[in-house]
Parts: structure tokens; C-alpha cells; sequence
């Protein structure tokens, strides 16, 4: 033991680096070591459940991101995450920070880690079980901009690089309007109701660890969309631009993102589909 | 692949260096034999220019941004499912078999030399020495990678066509495939 405590004296010497490699990044500090905050007045017949909620605040950069937990009365929350959210940040921490919009999964912003799975917060019942913890952490592999609010920037900027609109030479038969038969405007399904609110690709384990160059499957899928479209044009060039060893290939089949939608699409196939265009051509 | 990628780039670096003579005779047919292993066509890079790291200028916004922003967690808080453990374990058991015939490979192509003993009689009698409980042991730790990357792979090659591919179908299949390798792998140390 006094070993020990000599070398660890040794060690603790060497602190040059930068503050911000001083912090580790993945990790949290647990709940146990961060406040709680419990619901001001409690009635007798409250039903009680606990929310904890990652919290990391950018006016404080070197301080670890920690989890903080809420406990609300669900008797007097909505049946929604997204209630419980707005309820915490409207009656009981006003610096909880996340996006939303339309609370009826059209938007694509309240996009978080819910439970350990990825989901819209507005789509995502608060499971009854109140003897059990709900834990929220943003989209995984992120960039924390503030609490729950993820930096999408990168993915954007990759739906960017898929052209995401029609390319087209040749101007309309008739003069007026691009036209499709039915049977192709049905190969469209469950392409163009993808809402970009980067769940599956989020999810995806090869996109944690390859995101500067795969695609990832949401924009995969939005790429297959303009793929599919009998309108477009550009096919050729479209697969050209996917045919190398990162923008595609990178997906290992693991399937996370089908698993994840909260639209229920599937990326997967979507994928699977380039991919067999690719090599059957 | 992993495992054969990464003999294949150490040869080719061994050729590229040239440090001794026996090496540099030695790597360069290395480096070419072992490239027949997987024979690449499409461009090693991504096509998108602006997201290649060393294309993102370190002045810039994002990247200044990023410097002081945590990465959010993953691995260790994402619900384990049927559809990422299996991968995780289908590339875990992919290194260990063909990293195993690599070892086992060169052990025995070099043990002549060093005096070591590792005919197949020699290991076959010196297996039979082990208790019964450690023979089945061994043989079900063994067998259970190769059933597992078996089995996975043929959903693999399933997926690849399209098929199987509904959120229902992979977990049926996956489980399928769990129950499939501890049977078959207790069947093969049990019985043969």
C-alpha cells in the first residue's frame, strides 16, 4: 500500500495536459454525486417516478458531464417524455436544455436516448413502472452542445453531399410536369417519410466510430430515395459517388438503425437495396 | 478479413522499409501473396471530400467547437439487442478463428525448428491424457466461435439479398442463430 501511494504521488506530477484532454469524454459523473430535484408540493396519491437526465452545461467546459435526477408526480405530467421534460424545465429547472417543436413526431428534434434506446422524446411513453428509473441521455457519439442538445452539423452536411433533390436533363413530355406511373411512385414508400431526426444513425455503431466519412443510415436512405425515384436522372452518378470503401460500405448489416426508427422505416433495406444495385449492375 | 488485413498491411510496410536483407527477400512476395486474399476494386477513400478529417481545417468552427465539447456516451449506455451484440460477436469470433489458424499456422510451420512437438499425434495423445470434463470443455469453447460466425454468416449472406431484413425477421433469426450454435457446438464437443 505505501507502495502505491509513492508511484501514484509520482504520477499525479505529470499534469500538463490541456484542460480540455484532462476530461474524459464518453463517461458521466453518476447521479449519486450530482443534486436531486423533487417535485415542490407532493400529494398524498402522488405516483412518483424518477427521471435521470444528462447534464453538461458549455459555460463550464471542464466540467464532466453529470447525470441529474427529477422526480415528478406522473399524476400531473402528460403520458409523453416530452411532457416530463417540459414539465422538469417549466416548474422545477428552467436551465434543462433540449430541442423541440411539434410534440407529434413530424419535426425530428426532440431526438434523444431514452432508455437506452433512441427515440423521439414526443413518440415515447413514460413507462408506468415507477419503481424503475428512466435515464435520458442525447443522440450517442455526439457532439454535446448543452444537456440534451446534440451538435448535428456533421450529418447535415453529409445529407448535403447526397444531392437530396431531383436531377433531371431532360425537360417534361408534355411541357408541364415529371411524371411517374404508380407502381414507381410506390418503390418511394417508406423512403420519403424520413424525417432526418438522426435516431438510426445514432444508433449505429459503425457510424460512432467511422462519422467523418460513412454516410450513416439515414442519409443512406435518403440517397436510395433519389436512387429509386424513376425521375431522376442522375443514377449513375449517385452510385458513383457511394462506391468507395467509407461512404457505404462502412455498414456492417448490424441492423441498430431498423431497430431504432421511431417511424418505423427501414434504413436497412434501404441500404441492402444499394448495395445489391451496386453489385447486380 | 480482419486478421488477413492486417498481416497484409504488416508485409507490405516490412516490404516498403527494407531493413535486412532476409526481410526485404522475404516480405514483398509476402505482401503479393497474401493480397490475393481480398482483391479490392473500389477506391480505398470516401468520395466526399469535405468530411475527410485531414480536410477539415483545424481553425475552423466545428473543429474549434469540438475541442470543448464532450462526446455524448454510447456503447456503454445503448440497451443491448439482438441486433448489435450478435455483430459485436460475429466480428469478435471472425478474429479469433482466423487469427487462431494464423497462430497455429505459423506455430506449426516454425515448431520443427525450435524443437517443439505439435505433430498430430503428439497433440492427439496428449489430449487424450485430459480429463473427460476438460476435453468437452475445450472442444465447446472451441467449436462455439466457429458455429456462431457459421450460422451468422449465412444470415449475412441472406441480408446481403434483401431478404430477412424486418425488424421481426432479425429477431427471430437472430435468435435462431443464438439457439443453433449452442446446440451445434455442444453436439460437436459431446459427440464428435
Amino acid at each position: 500500500m505505501a507502495a502505491l501511494r509513492t508511484t501514484s504521488r509520482l504520477a499525479r506530477g505529470f499534469k500538463v495536459s490541456p484542460a480540455s484532454l484532462r476530461r474524459s469524454y464518453a463517461t458521466v459523473q453518476p447521479a449519486s454525486k450530482t443534486p436531486k430535484t423533487k417535485e415542490p408540493a407532493l400529494d398524498k396519491e402522488a405516483k412518483t417516478k424518477t427521471f435521470q437526465i444528462y447534464r453538461w452545461n458549455p459555460d463550464e467546459p471542464t466540467q464532466k458531464p453529470k447525470m441529474q435526477s427529477y422526480t415528478l408526480d406522473l399524476n400531473k405530467t402528460g403520458p409523453m417524455m416530452l411532457d416530463a421534460l417540459i414539465r422538469i424545465k417549466n416548474e422545477m429547472d428552467p436551465t434543462l436544455t433540449f430541442r423541440r417543436s411539434c410534440r407529434e413526431g413530424i419535426c425530428g428534434s426532440c431526438a434523444m436516448n431514452i432508455d437506452g434506446v433512441n427515440t423521439l422524446a414526443c413518440l415515447c411513453r413514460i413507462p408506468t413502472d415507477t419503481a424503475k428509473e428512466s435515464r435520458i441521455y442525447p443522440l450517442p457519439h455526439t457532439y454535446v452542445v448543452k444537456d440534451l442538445v446534440p451538435d448535428l452539423t456533421q450529418f447535415y452536411k453529409q445529407y448535403r453531399s447526397i444531392k437530396p433533390y431531383l436531377q433531371r436533363d431532360t425537360p417534361p413530355p408534355d411541357g408541364r410536369e415529371y411524371r411517374q406511373s404508380k407502381e414507381d411512385r410506390k418503390k418511394l414508400d417508406g423512403l420519403y417519410e424520413c424525417i432526418l431526426c438522426a435516431c438510426c444513425s445514432t444508433s449505429c455503431p459503425s457510424y460512432w466510430w467511422n462519422s467523418e466519412q460513412y454516410l450513416g443510415p439515414a442519409v443512406l436512405l435518403q440517397s436510395y430515395r433519389w436512387i429509386a425515384d424513376s425521375r431522376d436522372e442522375r443514377t449513375e452518378a449517385r452510385k458513383d459517388a457511394l462506391n468507395n470503401s467509407m461512404s457505404l460500405y462502412r455498414c456492417h448489416t448490424i441492423l441498430n438503425c431498423s431497430r431504432t426508427c421511431p417511424k418505423g422505416l427501414n434504413p436497412a433495406l434501404a441500404i441492402a437495396e444499394i448495395k445489391k444495385s451496386m453489385a447486380f449492375t | 478479413m480482419f486478421t488477413s488485413r492486417a498481416l497484409q498491411t504488416s508485409a507490405r510496410r516490412l516490404a516498403a522499409q527494407r531493413t535486412s536483407i532476409a526481410v526485404s527477400k522475404f516480405a514483398p512476395p509476402v505482401a503479393v501473396a497474401t493480397n490475393t486474399h481480398y482483391l479490392q476494386s473500389r477506391p480505398n477513400t470516401s468520395s466526399v471530400e469535405q468530411y475527410k478529417p485531414e480536410n477539415a481545417r483545424a481553425d475552423s468552427l466545428i473543429a474549434k467547437q469540438r475541442r470543448n465539447r464532450p462526446v455524448s456516451p454510447h456503447l456503454s449506455i445503448y440497451r443491448p439487442q439482438i441486433t448489435w451484440i450478435p455483430s459485436m460477436f460475429n466480428r469478435l469470433t471472425g478474429i479469433i478463428l482466423s487469427g487462431g489458424l494464423y497462430v497455429f499456422g505459423l506455430g506449426y510451420l516454425v515448431a520443427p525448428a525450435l524443437g517443439i512437438h505439435m505433430e498430430s499425434a503428439v497433440l492427439a495423445a496428449s489430449f487424450a491424457a485430459w480429463p473427460l470434463a476438460a476435453k468437452v470443455a475445450t472442444k465447446f469453447l472451441i467449436a462455439l466461435p466457429f458455429t456462431f460466425h457459421s450460422f451468422n454468416g449465412i444470415r449475412h449472406l441472406i441480408w446481403d439479398f434483401g431478404k430477412q431484413i424486418t425488424n421481426k425477421q432479425v429477431q427471430v433469426t437472430g435468435w435462431t442463430v443464438v439457439g443453433l450454435t449452442f446446440a451445434s457446438a455442444g453436439y460437436l464437443a459431446a459427440f464428435v
